[in-house]
Order: C-alpha cells, then structure tokens, then sequence
C-alpha cells in the first residue's frame, strides 16, 4: 500500500495486489482524513473492490469523476465532496 | 489489448469445450456418470453468477461494517428468497434432498469463528473459489489453507481429547457407533457425537405446527423462516447504513425526504442498487433450487439415495464411508468436498484417517476423479474463470507476504469453523435459512458478530499503516 501527497489537494493511494477488503478500508480512510474539495487517485486491481468502493463513494455523497480500466488495473480519481 | 480479449475468449471456449467433453466421454462410459455432469453444471452456473455479481458471502455484513456498504447483504437476502421459494415448490413436492441440522449454541460459535477467519481471508467458502477463477493466488491459498485445516481437525485427538467434557466423551461412546470409528478419540468426533447429535432439530414449519405440504413449505419455511427475518434485517441495514445517503440526495434533488412512501422508496432504491448483485442472487437462488430438484430426479432415475451405491455397482469399493456413501448433498455446497481431496491425498501417504465420523462413517474419501461435490466445486472454478475471461477481469494475480499470513490464519479459522457449524456459509448458512431450518440463522447470527469481530481488528491494523504512511506529510 502506498499513501502519497502528489500536490496541493491531490493524493495517491495505490492499493494493487490488495484483494478484499482491504482496498475499499484504506480508500475510506484515505478519503476522511482528507479536506472537502480535494483529489484522490486511486489505483487498484480488485475488481470485487470496485463495486464497494463505488456504492461507498455514492453512499457518501463523494464523487467519483474519472473511471478508467487497462487490463485488470482499475485508476479512479475520487473528489472528496462530503464533509 | 485486441489480442489480449482475443486470447482471453479462446481460453473461455476451450474451459467450456473440457467440461463439454468431461460430460459427453464420462457419460458415453457409463450414463451413472451424468449424476456427475448434472453436478458439474449447476457448479459451472454457480461460478459464473458468483463472478458476474462479484457474490461474496463475506462481504455482506463486512463491508456494512467497514464501509457501509449494504449491496451483498441485499444481493444475498434477494438469492435466500429466491431459493427458499424454488426450494419449498421441491420439498412440497416431496422431492427435497435437504436435511435438517441440529441447532443450538454451537452454530453460533462455530458461525463467529468462520466469520473472524471470512474477513481476514478476504473471501468466503465460495468466494475463494470463484476468485480463484479469476486468477487470484491468494483466494487459492484461501481455500488450500481451509481444506487442509478442515481435513486435519476432523481427525486430531492427542491432547485435543483433554479438552473434551467428560459428558460429550460418555455420549458419544453411547451412541454405539461401528468398532471401526474410533469415536472416543478425536476432539471432533466427541463433540459431534457427545454433543451436536444430542441437539434438536427444527424448522419453521414444525415450529409453528404446520401440517399440509405447501402450508409448510411456503408459509411456514418460505415467508416465516426467510421472507420475514430477512425483510427486517434489510429494514435494520437501511435505517442504520443507507437511509442517511438516501435522504440527503433527495433533499440535494429538491425530492420530498420525509414520509412513509419516502422510506420506502429509499428501501427499494437499496434493494436495486446493484443490478449485477440483484441479477446474481436471482439465478442463483433459481438454480440452486433447481439442483436439488434435478439430483432427486437422477437419485429416482438411478434408484439410489447416494452416489456411493453408484460407485459400488461400478466397481468402486475403495473410498466409500462405513456406511456406503460418499459425500453427495444433493445441493450447492463448499469446503467438505474440497476436505476430501486433501484427506484422500494424506491418506495416499500413509495417514489413516478414515477412523472418525466425517470421512470414515459419512462421507468416505473417494477418488478425486469421483468426487460428485468435488466435480461442482472445480466447474465452479472454472465457470468463474470463464466469466472473468469473457469479461476481460481474468489476471494472475500473485500473493503477497502480508495477504498470505491473513488467508493461512484465516482460512484455518474457516475450515474450524465450517466442522463446528456442519458447513460453510453456504452450507450452514444460505442453504440451511433457506430450507426454513433453524439453524441457519443460528450460524448467520454468529457470522455477522464474527465479520464485526474481524472489521475492529482490520480497522486498527489499516490505521497503523495508514499514520506509518503519512508521516512523510501533513494532511
């Protein structure tokens, strides 16, 4: 797992080789320590994790702004709306 | 990436091709062979269900309590109904395969142990299968580690018997079981014959004293046993997990957010949340009420109760239980089959294990290549494979140390408990709560405190790594 600031307001969390559930704990962790407004991009390659990862995001009232999919690796770009 | 969906829908064609062929040639030797067929289907419609609505028991009460989330809880209550519904048209019919179990405070122990060991796992039972198929070294750990530990404590004595309560050790003598099942020696086999045998048994319908066939089944097993308790554990898991969600989009909608209809508009939107996990429990309820339907066919066309008569017509002696049969639930199940693989390979190298009650006096140790359950288990693999494939989800996916520790822990503690509880969450739960037994909820009841058990400790040991990660900045 590796958590990372690349800037101002965007972080990185690349969670691969991570099944179950341990890629939508550390996608929710990371989104609460961060400020509203702010960017978090996600990298992982559970699929499973996807589709928890998503209704968290929606339960939430996050936003997820970017989906994008290259042979079994999953980058999202999550905005952290909620307060 | 052409090339790669190309290769990917070749392996596809060529699984279903191998178990199309499996099917024709095993049937063309011998038409017993289709009772293996028919199980190997409904194993192959298992698995691609379970990987197209990403159906994993262990996810449903931990991800509500991790990330609350309540999409599997939702997808399996929908899957309960489902095959409670198919499966009480089975019974009232008289054509059911199910038994009931005994029920008490061990299933809730032995649901809370495989429930920790769920979580750490990542997977249930079946889920490890399935994600097996998708290519995931660690799922395959999972279910290596929860065979190998199943087909170990079935038959530990030593200091094990210490630990048995005088009482369970005289019952379990009391029983008069054969001189070849050594039923005094083994933690396990007192405990099921001292103890669990010694249980009630029970179902919804003999609870409330139903007498006609489809009064029971439908109104007693169906709507008392699943309709209502799961109806009130969604209600539970909406007010607790989704309705703040729910409400706050439709205030930022401008939709009214109060009110009765409001509730529950918010409690069916739940329920549809996740079409592919609807879908998913939908088949899957269909066709797992369909199995049980279609094997007491083969048992009625064949005349047997058991595939272990068929093996001895055939010729197969080696393997079978004392009592003649083999492992043959006639209905979806996990980790006995997958148990007896590993205790049929031990016993290749000298263990002498057929001396207890689980593999010597009920469910043998038969060739692999004979293993009717174990025939759904590795088409379960393979339908998921396929799935995963066709969708371009299949990759090799390697372990890592870290996940490696949690399958071996975890799928020990899940092979433990799937012995204690008689099943796995498949076996002592779904199919059980939806025969309308009472021990189905039992063993739930212990899963959910287990997954609460095992998100406490997930949640400390992700925040430990999440502050080690951030000392390198301020957030």
């Amino acid at each position: 797992m590796k958590f990372e600031k690349k800037s101002d307001g965007l972080y990185a969390l690349d969670v691969c080789g991570y099944v179950c559930p341990h890629p939508q704990l550390y996608t929710k962790k990371a989104l609460e320590k961060m400020k509203e407004g702010e960017l978090l991009e996600l990298v992982f390659d559970n699929a499973s994790s996807g589709e928890s990862i998503a209704a968290m995001c929606d339960s939430k009232g996050n936003e997820v702004v970017e989906k994008n999919t290259d042979s079994g690796k999953y980058t999202w770009k999550i905005k952290k709306t909620a307060a | 990436m052409e090339g790669v969906e190309k290769r990917n829908q070749i392996w596809a064609y060529l699984i279903i091709g191998f178990f199309t062929l499996l099917t024709v040639v095993s049937y063309s030797v011998n038409e017993y062979y289709i009772y293996l067929g028919a199980y190997l289907w409904f194993g192959f419609v298992y698995g691609m269900c379970l990987q197209y609505g990403r159906f994993c028991f262990s996810s449903a009460f931990r991800d509500l309590f991790a990330v609350g989330v309540p999409r599997m809880a939702v997808g399996i209550m929908i899957a309960m109904v489902l095959f409670g519904s198919v499966s009480a048209f089975v019974t009232a019919t008289g054509n059911s395969t199910y038994h009931a179990a005994p029920y008490g405070w061990h299933a809730v122990i032995a649901g809370l142990v495989f429930g920790v060991g769920m979580v750490l796992t990542g997977g249930c039972a079946s889920g490890s299968l399935y994600k097996a198929g998708e290519g995931n070294v660690t799922a395959m750990l999972v279910f290596v580690s929860i065979s190998i530990s199943l087909a170990v404590f079935v038959d530990v004595g030593g200091w094990l018997n210490a630990l048995v309560p005088n009482a369970w050790h005289e019952s379990a003598l009391a029983k008069g079981l054969p001189a070849e099942i050594k039923v005094g020696d083994g933690w396990l086999d007192q405990y099921l014959a001292g103890h669990v045998w010694n249980q009630p048994i029970l179902t919804y319908s003999e609870w409330l004293g139903l007498k006609g066939a489809w009064t029971a089944a439908f109104l007693g097993n169906v709507l008392v046993g699943i309709v209502l308790p799961a109806s009130l554990l969604l209600a539970v898991v909406y007010f607790l997990w989704y309705r703040k969600g729910y409400l706050r989009k439709r205030t930022e909608e401008g939709r009214p957010h109060q009110g009765f209809a409001t509730e529950l508009a918010g409690y069916w939107s739940m329920i549809a949340a996740s079409k592919r996990t609807a879908i998913a429990g939908l088949i899957l309820g269909i066709a797992a009420g369909l199995h049980m339907y279609v094997m007491k066919g083969m048992q009625l066309k064949f005349g047997v109760q058991n595939f272990g008569s068929i093996l001895k017509e055939l010729g197969f002696a080696s393997g079978l239980s004392y009592k003649g049969t083999v492992f043959d639930p006639g209905y979806w199940y996990v980790t006995t089959q997958e148990a007896q693989w590993f205790g049929w390979l031990f016993n290749k190298l000298g263990w002498d294990n057929t001396g207890n009650i689980f593999f010597g006096y009920e469910n043998g140790l038969p060739n692999p290549l004979l293993n009717p359950a174990g025939w759904m288990s590795i088409a379960l693999i393979g339908g998921a494979a396929v799935m995963a494939l066709l969708s371009n989800e299949f990759k090799w996916k390697n372990t890592t140390p870290e996940l490696a520790v949690w399958a071996i822990i975890g799928g020990t503690l899940m092979g433990i408990g799937s012995r204690l509880g008689l099943g796995c969450n498949v076996g002592a739960f779904f199919v059980r709560v939806s025969q309308g037994d009472v021990s189905g909820w039992l063993f739930g009841i212990g899963m959910i405190g287990g997954a609460w058990l095992g998100v406490k400790f997930f949640n400390w040991w992700t925040e430990r790594r999440m502050a080690r990660e951030m000392a390198a900045f301020q957030l």
